[in-house]
């Protein structure tokens, strides 16, 4: 427990009536605490139960955990007790994304915006999901190739990117997933068979370096006939993997892959 | 073992190549090194080891092939592996700044070479 989660734990048992337990769960889903981090949400909501932000705060970490229909449920309950609230909006529309649903997401994107108006991620993909609604050609086009310069741009713009980008998917320490898709070369996605792999391959990577003297891992490749897998930490507590066509070669996956760390980082920095 | 030690210059005359060694894949263990002084074999053969069967684990749950090639890139070095016949692995250890295409198509010729 580090010390700023110890601060915070000390503050909510001496005044359990304080709204600290917002602070407190946010703490502790970014530091990968998820069991913890919903029993602080499960009380807060007990406690406040016609608060939005305790709503919010519970579907966040529902969200942590692969719970797509309660963490939606608690976001409509949001919804209900604050209107047009952007964090449940921008949930809800992150839900029907990874659902493969953008028409779902639509309108929650449109609230969002209409709540945060000069927010230029949420106008962009809003812009991205109506173009490609009004043209199904074109996304299945877009949806059929994984073209890696696309998929760091979109990286670039918002969370949504990461729902539509086929070839990147960002882990967190637990190997849990945070956002995108990886597909096969046979089209299937192998995003959670991956996941459960990656854990190891981030702790494997992190002890080969350290023991040879080589400093901090940066990334691992693997490179097969049939395609290229790429590895690497954008931030301590995640991890980001690319997995391209043998066509794209090496040298400008690695940069794809800066790129795309670049993006998560600022993904992860709008979550928080 | 003449091929061996062949084998093993032809990677190591790579500019920024700081040692390479032929390693039993299954337990890590050397088999024949040319390393630079300050290199510790059996540490680079086992970690090289270790870190290249995950990564294949982790390739073939994808639905990849069996890499060819896996790179390890740190801070200060970058650990290169590609399998080298049954149960082999041909590992080089490398500078940041060195030549990591010719490295890397030496790695697979002198692993060619050994799997012949």
């Amino acid at each position: 427990m580090t010390d700023p989660i110890r601060e915070l734990t000390a503050q909510l048992a001496s005044d359990p009536q304080s709204l600290v337990f917002l602070e407190l769960g946010e703490a502790l889903r970014n530091r990968g605490q998820p069991a913890a981090a919903y029993k602080v949400a499960r009380m807060g909501v007990n406690r406040y139960p016609e608060l939005a932000a305790s709503h919010d705060l519970l579907a966040r970490v529902l969200a942590d955990q692969g719970d797509r229909h309660a963490a939606a449920e608690a976001w409509r309950r949001v919804l209900e007790l604050s209107p047009g609230h952007l964090g449940a909006n921008k949930g809800l529309a992150f839900l029907a994304f990874r659902a493969g649903d953008p028409g779902g997401a639509l309108p929650f994107l449109e609230s969002a915006l209409g709540a945060a108006p000069g927010d230029e991620g949420l106008a962009i993909a809003v812009q991205r999901v109506r173009t490609a609604l009004d043209s199904a050609a074109t996304r299945a086009a877009a949806a059929a190739t994984v073209t890696p310069a696309t998929g760091i741009l979109r990286g670039a713009e918002g969370f949504e990117p990461f729902e539509e980008a086929r070839g990147v998917v960002l882990l967190d320490a637990q190997g849990l997933r945070l956002a995108g898709t990886l597909e096969a070369p046979d089209g299937s996605d192998v995003s959670d068979a991956l996941a459960a792999h990656l854990q190891g391959v981030s702790r494997e990577a992190s002890r080969t370096a350290r023991l040879l003297d080589l400093g901090a891992w940066e990334s691992v490749t693997a490179e097969s006939v049939d395609g290229h897998l790429l590895v690497l930490p954008p931030t301590q507590s995640t991890v980001l993997v690319l997995l391209r066509d043998a066509r794209v070669p090496v040298g400008r996956l690695a940069l794809i892959a800066e790129q795309a760390a670049r993006a998560a980082r600022s993904w992860l920095e709008r979550l928080a | 073992m003449k091929n061996l030690g062949e084998a093993l210059e032809r990677v190591t005359r790579v500019a920024g190549i700081r040692g390479a060694m032929l390693v039993a894949e299954s337990d890590g263990l050397v088999v024949a090194e040319a390393l630079a002084d300050g290199l510790d074999g059996a540490a680079v053969a086992a970690l090289a080891a270790s870190l290249t069967l995950r990564l294949r684990r982790t390739a073939t749950s994808a639905g990849l092939a069996v890499p060819l090639v896996v790179q390890l890139r740190a801070e200060r070095g970058i650990v290169l592996t590609v399998p080298a016949g049954d149960d082999l692995l041909l590992v080089a250890v490398a500078e940041r700044d060195a030549n990591l295409g010719l490295a890397r198509l030496e790695l697979r010729q002198a692993a060619a070479q050994l799997g012949s």
